[in-house]
């Protein structure tokens, strides 16, 4: 066993997760084409979450966090593919899926 | 039946007629309309006379009870009861008498009038709420029937509602009305507030206690309390017996149905104020500053009012100055505290100015509803029985010996030499000059009216005739009352202690009891005039009219030339309507305008509701360019604010925070 795999901490888990979650931010804010991204980002967001779950329940011993992770990736599959019939139903409506054209809600 | 009962169907039994005359008149037509109001009116008339004889003949004491209680709240009660002492069976048979007699009167007066079952309803309830007022023994009950009769009056004044004139003489009277009430309310309230009790009873044994008790008003002037609420209740009458200056309403008021004018202004409503500070004397008697109002009041309206009457043309309307006058003369009574003689003349005068009212009504119907005087002339040879009861009720009038009106007036005047309260030297002249004026104007009514020339037109002249049975009939009856009953009423009425339960007159004040001490009877009372000034006042009035009137007439021109100003002042009535209209009619239409433009459409409309929905469109204005539409600033806020959020949270202390989350 490596030096470095034996000293993986809660720190690193925990940094990994906040490195996914910048990285969803980053996607829903520097996409301005595709709303599949979007979702994509999303979906990485509560994986980021999902990391942090999985550390904590690991390092303080208890499965509890765990089952969260289920609950939570059971409503994600449910969102995403929500989330995907709506897109098409918009695509057959607008004939687009780009953010930037997507602004029926402007003020 | 027991009394309660009895006393009970003297009001109710004409408001019954009321009711069924009112709201069944389709069904019970115009004759089921007038016998239904007429057989009420006729049974609580004749209930009346009974309860007279009971009190005034067989010596019955004076019944006070109460009928039902509406409320009691804070040891004051609410209640609907009867005084029934001397002068109130002296109100009741007055009032249901003449109240009768129009009645019948108005079958003849009304005949062609599509209000005609309307008409009946409005006269009986009228009766209704004047027995009411007379009867109460509290001032709630006072103050209802005060307020009912106005209502009344308002209604017939407007009786034809699509007379522009009528309609702005109603609003008149209401409003005028409604200035005097102000004052009575607030003397009402000042009793409730002070003796802590509606009941007359109560409220005259503890007003002696209340003597030398002063209240600040405006600012913290010091005034007795009785006076203020003395002159309070005295406004209320002013605004309803038509005193100077809440006087303008009364001659307006002429535009209602003439048997309306008889009953209403001049027998019984406009009495109600006389009536109301009689029965107040032991609150007034208290007041010597009160009482000296009162006395100037009366004063002015007696001798001012009837000048004016010497210069209109309407029929109705001299007779209106003349009432009041006639009105005057009662309320100068009351400050000289007289108040025997001025229910004595109050009486009297409802027979005869009824009787002059009815009959000025007659000649009305003859001339086919005009009433301008110019246009008449000469009636003595078409219908004798109105023009001999109109010079009957006239005489009763003017003041001549042995008619029912010397008695009252000569007493009033009498009783105003003897008083000795300050103002009475202006009141006894103004009522000895109004001697001479109301025979000008008496006389010079009949001379137009029934003497010289027929100055109307062919068409109306060729059907002139007298008038029905059901007209003169009641001209017959009330003429004999004005000539006779002051004859037989005044030494027991004034002399005999027949007011003695009712009216209380301060030991020093006493006037009529020194009249008392000269008097020998009804006979040598008028033998006894001919050394007095009143007569030879009456004879110098009356000669200088039938100079001007009637062997003269280019004198008249000639005296309305010469004295022109004086004759346009007469003709402006003094100029109280023009004032009037400007002061407060105009003022308060200004008012209301102000407060419509900058109150209500400028402040409420304009600032409060507009205004703040202004705000919030003009903030969303702001507002909605955050609203880009682009999903990815939604999300960016909605970071923001999480990390905003959790920023606080590690900053702030979290106790703190923990409260709001």
């Amino acid at each position: 066993m490596s030096a470095y795999l034996t000293e993986l901490t809660l720190a690193h888990f925990l940094t990994l997760g906040a490195i996914l979650f910048s990285l969803s931010v980053a996607g829903i804010f520097l996409n301005r084409k595709n709303v599949i991204i979007l979702l994509m980002a999303i979906e990485l967001m509560l994986l980021a979450v999902n990391m942090n779950f999985v550390a904590f329940s690991r390092f303080h011993g208890n499965a509890d966090g765990q089952v969260f992770v289920f609950f939570i990736l059971t409503v994600a599959a449910a969102e995403a593919a929500i989330g995907l019939a709506i897109l098409v139903v918009l695509f057959r409506n607008r004939n687009t899926i780009n953010v930037a054209e997507l602004d029926d809600l402007k003020g | 039946m027991d009394m309660k009962t009895l006393l009970l169907l003297i009001p109710l039994l004409p408001l019954a007629g009321s009711i069924i005359a009112g709201l069944l008149r389709n069904q019970i037509g115009r004759a089921g309309a007038h016998w239904v109001t007429i057989l009420g009116v006729a049974a609580s008339c004749g209930l009346s006379f009974y309860v007279f004889k009971l009190i005034a003949l067989d010596g019955m004491a004076a019944i006070n009870t109460s009928i039902y209680t509406w409320a009691l709240t804070d040891g004051i009660r609410f209640e609907i009861g009867f005084l029934i002492d001397s002068l109130t069976v002296v109100m009741m048979t007055v009032v249901t008498f003449v109240s009768l007699m129009v009645h019948i009167y108005t079958i003849g007066y009304m005949r062609d009038d599509p209000g005609y079952q309307r008409f009946f309803s409005y006269i009986a309830l009228f009766t209704f709420s004047m027995l009411m007022l007379v009867m109460s023994n509290n001032f709630l009950q006072l103050f209802f029937g005060w307020e009912a009769v106005g209502l009344v009056s308002y209604l017939l004044i407007g009786f034809w509602f699509k007379k522009e004139s009528a309609i702005f003489a109603n609003l008149k009277a209401f409003l005028v009305n409604r200035v005097g009430d102000f004052g009575f309310l607030l003397g009402i309230a000042a009793i409730v507030a002070s003796f802590g009790t509606l009941d007359y009873a109560e409220t005259f044994a503890r007003a002696p206690e209340a003597v030398g008790q002063t209240i600040s008003i405006f600012g913290g002037a010091e005034w007795s309390l009785l006076t203020v609420i003395c002159i309070c209740l005295f406004i209320g009458a002013m605004g309803k017996s038509a005193q100077a200056p809440l006087h303008v309403w009364l001659p307006d008021s002429m535009e209602g149905p003439t048997p309306i004018s008889a009953l209403i202004h001049a027998a019984t409503m406009v009495t109600a104020g006389i009536f109301m500070v009689a029965r107040m004397s032991p609150l007034f008697e208290l007041s010597e500053v009160a009482l000296s109002f009162v006395l100037v009041i009366g004063a002015i309206t007696a001798l001012f009012m009837g000048l004016i009457g010497l210069v209109q043309n309407d029929i109705k309307r001299v007779v209106a100055y003349s009432t009041l006058s006639q009105l005057g003369y009662m309320t100068v009574a009351l400050g000289a505290s007289a108040y025997s003689a001025a229910i004595f003349h109050l009486m009297t005068h409802a027979f005869f100015k009824a009787l002059l009212f009815l009959g000025a009504g007659s000649v009305i119907i003859a001339m086919h509803h005009r009433q301008d005087m110019r246009e008449m002339g000469g009636l003595r040879k078409y219908m004798p029985i109105t023009f001999i009861t109109a010079w009957l009720g006239s005489l009763a009038l003017m003041g001549v010996p042995l008619f029912s009106g010397f008695y009252s007036k000569d007493l009033i005047i009498e009783a105003v030499h003897l008083a000795e309260r300050p103002g009475a030297d202006f009141a006894y002249w103004c009522v000895l000059l109004g001697v001479v004026v109301t025979a000008l104007y008496s006389l010079r009514l009949l001379f137009l009216t029934f003497h010289g020339k027929e100055r109307m037109e062919e068409s109306v002249r060729s059907h002139l005739h007298e008038t029905p049975l059901v007209v003169t009939i009641p001209l017959i009856l009330l003429a004999i009352p004005s000539v006779l009953i002051g004859y037989f009423t005044v030494e027991p009425m004034l002399f005999g202690g027949f007011f003695q339960d009712a009216i209380y007159v301060a030991p020093g004040n006493d006037v009529i009891g020194e009249i008392g001490h000269h008097f020998h009877g009804p006979l040598a009372m008028a033998l006894h005039a001919v050394v007095t000034p009143v007569f030879w006042l009456v004879v110098l009035g009356s000669a200088a009219a039938v100079m001007i009137w009637f062997w003269k007439p280019q004198l008249a021109t000639w005296f309305a030339q010469t004295l022109s100003p004086l004759q346009r002042m007469l003709d402006k009535k003094y100029w109280f309507d023009e004032v009037y209209q400007f002061l407060f009619a105009r003022g308060s239409l200004k008012l209301g305008n102000g407060l419509w433009r900058y109150g209500d459409a400028g402040l409420i409309d304009g600032a409060l509701v507009n205004g703040s929905a202004g705000i919030v469109g003009r903030l969303a204005v702001l507002f909605r360019h955050l609203q880009s539409g682009y999903l990815f600033h939604y999300a960016f806020a909605m970071i923001v604010g999480l990390i905003l959020i959790i920023a606080a949270f590690v900053i702030l202390d979290k106790g703190m925070l923990e409260g709001i989350f």
